[in-house]
């Protein structure tokens, strides 16, 4: 039957309300697993805190499971989610620009919005980077057009692309979160600590 | 030693604890609204309504602001402004639990606040124009694409955790 609101089970004014508490959810969890801290965040990159792996990649093994597990079960239709468009150039280039924006600035916008909340100052400068990011790509938006409006393969998922199935992927992608876990703390006892 | 473990403000969730809950909120938004979470929709929103508001002129003739400009809705009246909203109240509630609320400006001994700030600017610069080339962020983009097996979700994943990788042993001294 889901999902829910645009199938009409819930009326669309509850659409912001919903959105503020999934938002609190979201927000408690970030801080309480201490992306509030872009030291903690950059340590993934020079192996002294794998916590960004293993949040991110816990979460996206527990939500893909759970998706495709609910669509098998038929509480979820997988064909009515929105499915986050695939503009090739535009994937791969703005990745390449976000990540040397992570290891420079610390945060990604979510996380940097966790910091904002407890009074982390550097954390309301990188907002406000963001903000100028948004302006320049804005106001040069000539510029950037074929990259952000071309390669586009449309709402594709990798079974389209490849066409494997589902749930050999689902399966795959959890073995390889799982060493990668296990890598990590290997790494991870080889590093001088870092205290922060 | 027990009770200092536990005021510690260092002292975070087991991120296999926090990566489950957040899984489980993955799920849950997918289950109400069939679309996942976000972050920089909220700051682009923002940045909209003010050029908006100081240039109504030159946003309507760009045609990137314009297409986030309607008559009858403000751009700040979006699924993701409210969503962001939660995430500071969330994050301000879960900091005040812990005793983390507190005005600094937190950097490796090793480098000058002023620096990091310099360097907060520059990244945020960087991460603000990449999410818009992308389409999303690593909420927007990569976690809630990876969650529906998004072929750009994963691409997008790939390129901002290769690059920063690629690039994290020219600003060590920022961080080790």
């Amino acid at each position: 039957m889901g999902p829910l609101i645009p199938g009409g089970y819930i009326p669309l004014e509850w659409d912001s309300i919903i959105a503020i508490f999934i938002g609190i959810a979201f927000g408690f969890v970030l801080e309480a697993s201490g992306f509030s801290s872009s030291r903690k965040l950059a340590g993934v990159f020079y192996g002294y805190d794998f916590a960004v792996l293993k949040v991110f990649f816990t979460a996206a093994a527990v939500s893909v499971i759970g998706i495709y597990y609910m669509d098998y079960l038929g509480y979820l239709d997988i064909s009515k989610l929105y499915v986050h468009p695939t503009y090739l150039w535009g994937a791969i280039i703005g990745g390449i620009i976000m990540g040397a924006g992570f290891v420079t600035g610390g945060f990604c916008p979510g996380t940097s919005l966790c910091a904002v909340a407890i009074g982390k100052l550097d954390a309301w400068i990188y907002v406000f980077g963001i903000m100028v990011g948004v302006f320049i790509f804005s106001e040069l938006f000539n510029l950037f057009e074929p990259i952000y409006d071309g390669y586009n393969f449309g709402n594709i998922t990798l079974i389209d692309s490849f066409g494997w199935n589902p749930y050999w992927v689902i399966f795959i992608f959890t073995i390889i979160a799982v060493l990668a876990f296990g890598i990590a703390d290997l790494v991870r006892k080889k590093i001088k600590s870092v205290f922060y | 030693m027990n009770t200092k473990y536990k005021t510690s403000p260092h002292q975070y969730w087991n991120p296999y604890f926090g990566g489950f809950l957040l899984g489980i909120i993955i799920i849950f938004t997918f289950y109400l609204t069939g679309r996942g979470l976000g972050a920089s929709g909220a700051i682009k929103s923002s940045v909209v309504t003010v050029v908006e508001n100081v240039a109504p002129k030159h946003a309507e003739s760009n045609s990137y602001y314009s297409q986030f400009i309607t008559d009858d809705k403000s751009p700040m009246n979006t699924w993701l402004v409210y969503e962001a909203l939660g995430i500071l109240i969330g994050a301000f509630i879960s900091g005040s639990i812990s005793g983390r609320i507190k005005w600094r400006v937190q950097h490796s001994p090793k480098i000058t606040a002023k620096r990091r700030l310099i360097f907060a600017l520059i990244g945020g610069i960087l991460f603000g124009l990449g999410a818009q080339i992308a389409r999303g962020c690593t909420s927007g983009a990569a976690l809630s694409g990876m969650a529906v097996l998004s072929t750009g979700g994963f691409l997008t994943m790939l390129s901002i955790f290769g690059s920063a990788y690629a690039f994290a042993y020219f600003f060590r001294k920022n961080w080790i």
